[in-house]
Parts: C-alpha cells; structure tokens; sequence
C-alpha cells in the first residue's frame, strides 16, 4: 500500500471513535431529557455479547446489530422502570445497572470466551476512496460507521430543529413546567431513555462483532463511563460528541501505534494503555473547573426523579 | 383499563418499617429469582438452590470462609456509607482497593525477613494511606475543579489495574516464580493471624468489627457525622449551618479509599499472601450494594456483608458443582440492588390495588 502511516493512524482512530460516538450521542438524548444513565457499561457489554452471539449462531452480522439494540434497548427498560416508574435513585440504579449488566455479560459470555467471527468487509465508496490522506478515512469504512454519521446528523436535526425535540429539551429543563402545558414527561424520558440504551446496545454489537471481532471477558473496558464522561466535556452538544469522541479513539490508536513500535521507547505498556483514563480526566478537570458552563449547558433536571401530580 | 392497574399514592411520612423491609423484600425476590435462573439453565431448581445458597454453609469451615469474604466488604462498605450518606459518590473503590493492597504489600516487601511486631500494624496503616492517597486524587478534582468524583474515581480504578499489573510484571516481580506475574511470598511476620485454627479466617474480621463499631460512632454519635448528614440531605442547610461542602467531600472520600486500602492490605496478608495482578475479586463494586442493601447504617452492613459474602460462595459452589460460570454470582448481586431499589419506592409511595369490580 502506498498510504503512509498517517491515513493507518486516521482509519484507525475513526473505528476506534465510533462505539463512543454512538454510545455517547444514544447517552446525550437520554441525558438531554433530564434523566442520567449511569449504566452505560453495562449496556454497553450486554449489548456485546448478545450480538457477538446472534451473529456467531445466525453468521449474519447484521442479526448481531440488532440483537445488541434489542438487548441494549431491554437493559434500559429495566432501568427506566426502576427510575421512572418506581422513582428509585438514578445513580444508584445506573451503578446497579452497569454491575448487573457486566455481570450478566461475563455469565453469558462464557460460552463464547475467545471464539472469533468472520471480518465483516468495508463499503469501499468508489472514487472517493482514492482521495488521498482523507479518502480510506472517510470513505472505506464499515457499515456501522457510516451509520454512526447520520446518527448524528439525526440526533442534530431532532434536538435543535423538531417539535418532539424541543419538546423533550423542555422536559429536561423542567418537567414540572412541560407538564403543565400537557406534555407526557413520563412517556417521553421512557423513549428517550430506550434510546440510549438501544444505541448502547449498538456500540457494544460495533465492538464485539465488527471491530475485534471477538468476545472476551471485559473487553468495552470502561467505553462506557467514558461515554458518560464525552457527554460532559460535550457540554451536551452533539457536534462536540463527535469530535470527543475521535479525540478519544486517537489517543487508544496513537498509544497502540506506540506500544507495536515501544520496545525501543521502553515505556511499559501499561502506562500506555492507561492513557485513554487519564485523558478522560484530563478533560473532565478541563471542562468541569468552570462551574457556570456546567450548569448553563447541563439540562437543569438531569438525575432529579420527577412524578407528575395527577 | 388504566383503572385496572395498581397505582402509587404518595405517604405523607415515609414509612419506617418499609425502610427495613424492604431489604428483606429484595433479598426475597433474588432468592425467588435464583429459582427461576436455575430452572431457565436446565438445573433442577431446588437442587440449583441447595448448591448455591445452602451448601456453603454446611460446615464451621465453610462459616469461616463466609466470614473472611465478608470482612473486606465491611470494610469497604462502611467506608464507603460515610461518603454516600453525604451524597459523595465514591464509585472507586475497586481503584484505592489496589492501591492499599500494593502499599500494604510494598511494606511487607520492602521489610522482609523482618519479625517486628509493628510490621504488620505498619502494613494497615501504609494500606490506608495508599488507598486514602488515591481517593483523594478525586477529591481534589471535586472540590478544586468540580470534576465529577463518579467518573474520577472510576477511571482511576482502570489505572489502578494498570499499574498493578506493571508492578508485578516488572519491578516487583518474583524472580523466582517461574515468570508468574506476582510478588513473593510475604513471610510470616508479614501475614495476619489466623484466628481459628485449621480455617483462613484472620484478624482482619476482627479490624472490620472495629471498623463497624468506630463507623457507627461517627456516623450516629459525633459531630463531623451529624455535619455529613446535614450536607446529605439539604446543601442548602448545610451551607446555612457553615458545614464545608469541601470538608465534606474530602471526609467522605478520604474515608472510602482508607477502608478500601485496609481491606486490600488485609487480602494480600491474608488469603493471598502475595501480591498479584487478580488481587481484587471485584470487592470494590460489591461493596458499593452491600453498603445500599446495608441502608447506610453499619448494623445493617454486617449483615449485608453476610449476605453477599454467601452470593460469592455460590458463585464457586455453582462452578464446582452445577457447571455454570462462577460469574453467575455477579448476575445475583446486581439483581439484589435492582430489587432494592425497585422495593425503595414502599418506603415513599403505597400501593393503591383497584377495587374489585370498579
């Protein structure tokens, strides 16, 4: 191949990039109703084993998505049944999510410890692939890539230029007030919340069955929470997710590309492979010191329970 | 048809005696689940249940092994209960776990061959330092960047693991040990007392005891607890009153990682005997629901460390005996807080059943 490592290193980030920019931006629109999901990791690892073995059983990848939206989707049932039904704490069940749900993946899973799947094949876009630099980057890429993409020019569009949107904006600032002009808060922070968990489900499927594509014990290895933290140092704006999250899948693949070419450096992999937690606090301490962009940007209810008065 | 279906109905006290049953409903409901999971397994559920819930304790050995799991969850939990009852949300303890255990082990290392009675009371203090030093790399974040101490001391338990794993396959690695990634044996000074003779149960569910019994004399009878339940239940009162919100934060953390790095201490000098990269069987995060199902209140803890202690035991009974992942104790622990928090919602709400015929 005549591509220099620059475009293996841009490839790369962009896969790297994408369960974060589809967890996160599934994490925004729940989070943008006022509700917090702290169980993203374990939506995320349940939403992989079920894939890994829908498309193990099916050899369809495509089954495997789905299963991991499904199950993704069941997992923040159960979470939005305990908060929004039961008004249970939303930290504490987000934290009973994510035990429960790596647990859950780790018993399932078993069954499946270092089996492999097939490589699913890039869409190669024709022409546009050749660009150089840019072009594998952008143009030769999995399915789910792409379909990331419109994710989040979907989630743009829905949040900032669609009534329902709006509207469930309106509910995360103040669902006392969408409720007194008539808006069902509860159904939509149910559907909001069903959506991140499926799109969870969607970025655990990306990881077990497109991007390794393997299962092992603990491999979304903290994805999640780092999802949770992108959404912050988003300050709750989708275009800032995205680049987030890139920014986040660079510094997993600038540090893999290290530790393959480390043994002259002689810094310990574990140091490297710590990078990607440092950076995620990095960039919480960046974002977090000033507390009047938090709480300008942050929906005003979020992880408060509400109940409607009837 | 909305009619039908039972409804919620606001209590105006919440409801004392649902505070302590409630437990008990989830501790009820998990056991009913452990049936259905056995039988959607294929395993005869009666015999499902007798395995893992009735087997481990069938003998004065197994009673001690159920203690010496419970002790490092009373640890942990009751630190743990000082920072949540304030609302200071230390999800990390998994992180300053590993961080006592490499700093409990690191004395034991660094002093071998020594037989001082004060190297083992030194190892629990180098343990709560170490663990109280990481809790506290997120304290300073909260209270000097207002970083989230959730995400904070999540992410430091993954470079915890990290560094760990480093240690004993670099620097502290056994020479000896057939290339193993772990220490070397820690010698007897170095390791805890047994208490009962022919069991693994050591001193240190003595230190937990303590730790219940000091746990519960700050947080019920002295003052800095009385200003950590101010600041849990109204920010604002507490502000009013001239409580520290960043006392609070650091008091509340600081608390979490000492236990959690005297528990990792008491495993590597106890069951362990050396330092390697599995030094934590997930203790940190199961004592995050042992302090829930635990209501916050240290009696309550002892006995939810029973509790999840048994779940861990039959995680093991079902792998040696049924052939399921020991995981399957994982699935019982999260199942147990969901029904917790799920049976919460009687201590604020009852259920208003629709009249027959209506």
């Amino acid at each position: 191949m005549e591509d220099g490592i620059l475009t293996a290193i841009l490839v790369a980030t962009i896969v790297a990039g994408t369960p974060l920019v589809i967890a996160a931006l599934g994490e925004l629109v729940t989070e943008k109703s006022g509700v917090l999901n702290l169980g993203a990791e374990g939506i995320m690892a349940v939403g992989a084993v079920a894939a890994f073995a829908a498309a193990h059983h099916s050899g369809s990848a495509f089954a495997g998505a789905l299963a991991g939206i499904a199950a993704g989707a069941l997992m923040s049932l159960a979470f939005a049944f305990l908060t929004l039904t039961l008004m249970a704490n939303q930290v504490a069940s987000g934290l009973a999510l994510s035990i429960f749900g790596v647990g859950l993946a780790a018993f399932i899973g078993k069954a499946y410890q270092s089996a492999t799947l097939p490589a699913v094949p890039t869409l190669r876009i024709p022409l546009l692939a050749e660009i150089p630099v840019l072009g594998r980057a952008i143009f030769d890429q999995q399915a789910v890539v792409y379909l990331s993409w419109l994710l989040f020019a979907g989630v743009a569009w829905f949040l900032y230029r669609s009534r329902p949107g709006l509207l469930l904006r309106a509910i995360g600032e103040s669902p006392a007030s969408a409720h007194s002009i008539g808006s069902p808060v509860i159904r939509i922070r149910y559907l909001a919340t069903l959506f991140g968990g499926a799109m969870g489900g969607l970025a655990g499927a990306f990881l077990s069955v497109f991007y390794t594509p393997l299962w092992t014990e603990g491999m979304v290895a903290g994805r999640g929470w780092i999802a949770l933290a992108l959404v912050v140092f988003a300050t709750w704006r989708p275009w800032r997710v995205l680049l987030g999250a890139y920014l986040f899948g660079g510094v997993m693949i600038v540090q893999l590309f290290v530790q393959g070419s480390g043994a002259e450096l002689e810094i310990p992999s574990q140091f490297l492979s710590s990078l990607p937690y440092w950076a995620t606090i990095a960039v919480l301490v960046l974002i977090s010191r000033n507390v009047s962009t938090i709480r300008l940007n942050s929906p005003a209810s979020l992880g408060e329970p509400y109940r409607p008065e009837a | 048809m909305r009619d039908r279906l039972p409804r919620l109905e606001a209590r105006a006290e919440p409801s004392a005696a649902m505070r302590y049953a409630s437990p008990l409903i989830a501790v009820a409901l998990t056991l009913a689940g452990g049936l259905v999971v056995f039988a959607a397994l294929g395993k005869d559920p009666v015999e499902g249940f007798r395995v893992f819930f009735l087997s481990p304790l069938k003998d004065a050995y197994g009673i001690a092994e159920l203690l010496l799991k419970a002790t490092p969850l009373m640890l942990i939990a009751v630190g743990l209960a000082v920072g949540f009852r304030a609302n200071v949300w230390n999800i990390g303890a998994e992180g300053q776990f590993i961080l006592g255990a490499v700093a409990g082990g690191g004395v034991a290392l660094f002093f071998e061959g020594s037989t001082s009675p004060l190297l083992l009371p030194l190892m629990v203090v180098a343990g709560a330092i170490g663990g109280a030093l990481w809790a506290s790399i997120a304290a300073v974040l909260r209270t000097r960047f207002n970083a989230s101490e959730i995400l904070v001391s999540l992410m430091l338990v993954y470079i915890a693991q990290l560094f760990v794993s480093w240690l004993v396959h670099g620097p502290w690695k056994d020479p000896e040990g057939f290339n193993f990634p772990q220490t070397r044996m820690f010698h007897d000074a170095a390791m805890l007392p047994i208490l009962f003779e022919g069991t693994r149960l050591n001193a240190a569910f003595l230190l937990a005891l303590s730790a219940l019994l000091v746990g519960y004399v700050f947080i019920y009878r002295s003052f800095p607890g009385f200003r950590m339940q101010v600041a849990g239940q109204s920010v604002a009162a507490a502000r009013y009153a001239g409580f520290s919100a960043q006392r609070t934060i650091w008091t509340g953390l600081v608390a979490g990682g000492a236990m959690a790095g005297i528990a990792g201490m008491a495993e590597v000098s106890g069951p362990m005997g050396q330092l390697t990269e599995h030094v934590s069987s997930n203790y940190g995060f199961a004592a995050i629901i042992v302090a829930f199902v635990g209501r916050l209140n240290p009696v309550g803890i002892f006995f939810a460390s029973l509790l999840m202690a048994l779940l861990y035991l039959g995680g093991e009974q079902a792998q040696q005996y049924l052939n399921l992942p020991s995981s399957i104790s994982k699935v019982f622990q999260g199942m147990l807080l969901s029904f917790l928090l799920g049976a919460d919602v009687l201590v604020n709400y009852r259920v208003r059943w629709p009249r027959a015929g209506a």
